[in-house]
């Protein structure tokens, strides 16, 4: 599906003028003051789609924290040789999406985009495409994708993909979506709860605990097939799988022992290995991105606390120490970093720790939050929030500047995961 | 002819009561606990032959065991419940029980998977030894994932602070 513009529809780069390292000279780490102004102008001809491309690109990069998006109201898309680069720059952008659209015979939208440098007034890239009204979204994410690689030189997000839970009375949908909630689509449905799913590397697979057989069982289930098997059906409760990053085992916590405890398996269920050996409990597993180290819950201490101990076994390291529950931890892609949810007077909030200098960033000051994760990039946290007795899946970015919520459906969302960024 | 075939096939089912209660009930469904005041027929023999694991005047028809607040210690007003289970799976050696442990819904999901687990295995540490045997009991959780209580305040959380003894046929 992403990679649409590739393969089923006409793909044309145009004017690229500069090469991506030749982006707009500004400083995109800390906080408010570096932030990237970018205007984002009115594509003409979008108000006849069912979709606002320019709204989806804006929303999107300023979900990152990385972008100031700069007012353009009263302007509007012109063609290059025509834009008042000065009236940009008046009103504080360097740099400046436009775009046009024009309907084709066949009904489908052509649109094209450029992405200019207002200081230096030139075009960094630009690119058209002919697409169907149900691929103007994922067109708009790929144009936010471009901007944003073009600007930042790191990878986009836009079009990737999350996976959740979501709970409509008594029904229990695993569902994937766009990253920012839209085109949703249930994998599988029960009247049974499903719990923590989890995606493997290749974005192919997804594992999940589900409590259709009276107990907790770990299934893993393919997407582009639905055919799906249970990989952890012992004796007792089966859960929190996690896949390890070259995607043949996969960590989960059973109870075959006793306690809750953590155990690696292959991805097909065969080959079970035990890893934690502790007497309390150890669950929510998640491998380092080196394959190396297990981060985990563990109430060894008597509060649960966050730890880490090497996949091949050893003695394990405490992470956490502020406050008495720090619970979900989920490395960063780059292993750097941790987020996980602290309990503070009550309050359940997204906190992240950087593994170097152990300082402890909150995130959010909601209430009742649920499953962290890392965007591919690390420069958004996915995660749900509570409002009014219902799961809203959110997203904050990792400077805690930007949050957004996504859900705009009814229905209660769950256990919401980040899925990985494919190569194309 | 028939009268006698159906008093048989009670007296069987209450002997060897297993896998066969969901066929000896006209209910279908989990509501174990009430299912004896209703049920009717059999009153010929006047309880004689009930099922003693639905007759409500039996202790073995009570199946839950309730926790205090952040605790999987088996409390002590549980013991004779727990203990008269112990003693009907010594005596039916063809009987299991599943054990389903609960909690309250706040936290961590999987962080309370691995709560109400502890609650469900500490009623098995007690059945086991009592007279059951390894074989006959397992013990698994459901975390805060299905709450008889839905209220969200402490009573609601009180009833959700509990592990179910559900045997062969009820689940």
């Amino acid at each position: 599906m992403r990679n649409f513009l590739f393969c089923t529809s006409v793909l044309v780069l145009l004017w690229v003028s500069t090469p991506l390292q030749a982006a707009l000279n500004i400083e995109i780490f800390g906080g408010g003051g570096n932030k990237i102004p970018i205007a984002v102008a009115p594509f003409n001809g979008e108000r006849g789609l069912s979709q606002n491309i320019s709204a989806i690109v804006s929303a999107d990069l300023e979900r990152t924290g990385l972008f100031k998006l700069i007012d353009a109201t009263g302007l509007i898309s012109q063609e290059p040789d025509q834009i008042r680069y000065l009236d940009w720059q008046s009103r504080g952008a360097s740099a400046l999406v436009v775009g046009s659209v024009s309907m084709l015979p066949d009904g489908r939208a052509d649109i094209r985009f450029r992405l200019l440098d207002i200081v230096k007034q030139v075009q960094l890239t630009g690119f058209s495409g002919a697409v169907t009204s149900e691929q103007l979204r994922a067109f708009a994410h790929r144009v936010a994708d471009i901007v944003y690689e073009t600007l930042t030189g790191e990878p986009g997000v836009f079009s990737t993909r999350i996976a959740f839970i979501k709970k409509q009375g008594n029904r229990y949908a695993l569902q994937v979506s766009d990253y920012d909630g839209f085109n949703a689509r249930s994998l599988i449905e029960y009247t049974e709860p499903i719990i923590s799913p989890a995606w493997s590397p290749d974005g192919g697979r997804i594992a999940y605990t589900s409590f259709e057989k009276k107990k907790p069982v770990v299934y893993v289930q393919v997407l582009a097939t639905r055919e799906r098997k249970a990989v952890a059906n012992f004796k007792g409760s089966n859960s929190a799988p996690v896949w390890s990053p070259d995607g043949s085992k996969l960590a989960v916590v059973l109870t075959l022992h006793g306690g809750s405890q953590i155990y690696l398996i292959n991805a097909d269920g065969s080959g079970l290995q035990r890893i934690s050996q502790s007497p309390g409990i150890d669950t929510e597993p998640s491998f380092s991105p080196d394959g190396r180290w297990l981060m985990f819950t563990s109430d060894r201490g008597g509060s649960p606390q966050i730890y880490r101990m090497p996949v091949s076994g050893g003695t394990a390291e405490r992470l956490t120490f502020e406050g008495d529950y720090n619970v979900s931890p989920r490395y960063s892609t780059d292993g750097k970093r941790f987020v996980y949810i602290h309990r503070n007077a009550g309050r359940f909030s997204v906190a992240v720790q950087d593994l170097s200098t152990r300082q402890m960033q909150l995130l959010t000051d909601s209430n009742f939050d649920e499953s962290p994760s890392f965007s591919p990039n690390n420069r958004m946290i996915l995660y749900t929030t509570e409002i009014g007795g219902r799961g809203i899946l959110s997203i904050v970015s990792s400077d805690g500047q930007v949050k957004s919520r996504l859900s705009r459906e009814t229905g209660n969302i769950r256990g919401a995961v980040w899925g990985p960024l494919l190569k194309q | 002819m028939k009268k006698i075939f159906a008093v048989l096939v009670i007296c069987l089912l209450s002997a060897c009561a297993s896998d066969n209660t969901q066929q000896s009930s006209d209910v279908e469904d989990h509501s174990y606990g009430r299912e004896g005041e209703g049920t009717k027929g059999d009153a010929g023999s006047g309880g004689f032959g009930m099922n003693p694991l639905q007759d409500p005047n039996n202790i073995l028809s009570h199946r839950s065991v309730y926790f205090d607040f952040d605790s999987y210690t088996v409390k002590g007003e549980y013991r004779d419940l727990i203990l008269a289970h112990a003693a009907y799976l010594r005596d039916n050696t063809n009987a299991q029980v599943l054990l389903q442990g609960n909690t309250d819904e706040r936290g961590s999901r999987e962080y309370n998977l691995a709560l109400g687990q502890r609650r469900a295995n500490s009623v098995r540490d007690v059945l086991l030894l009592s007279g059951a045997r390894d074989q006959q009991v397992e013990a698994v959780s459901l975390g805060e994932e299905k709450p008889r209580a839905l209220g969200n305040d402490e009573s609601a959380w009180a009833e959700n602070r509990r592990t179910d003894i559900l045997y062969q046929g009820e689940y």
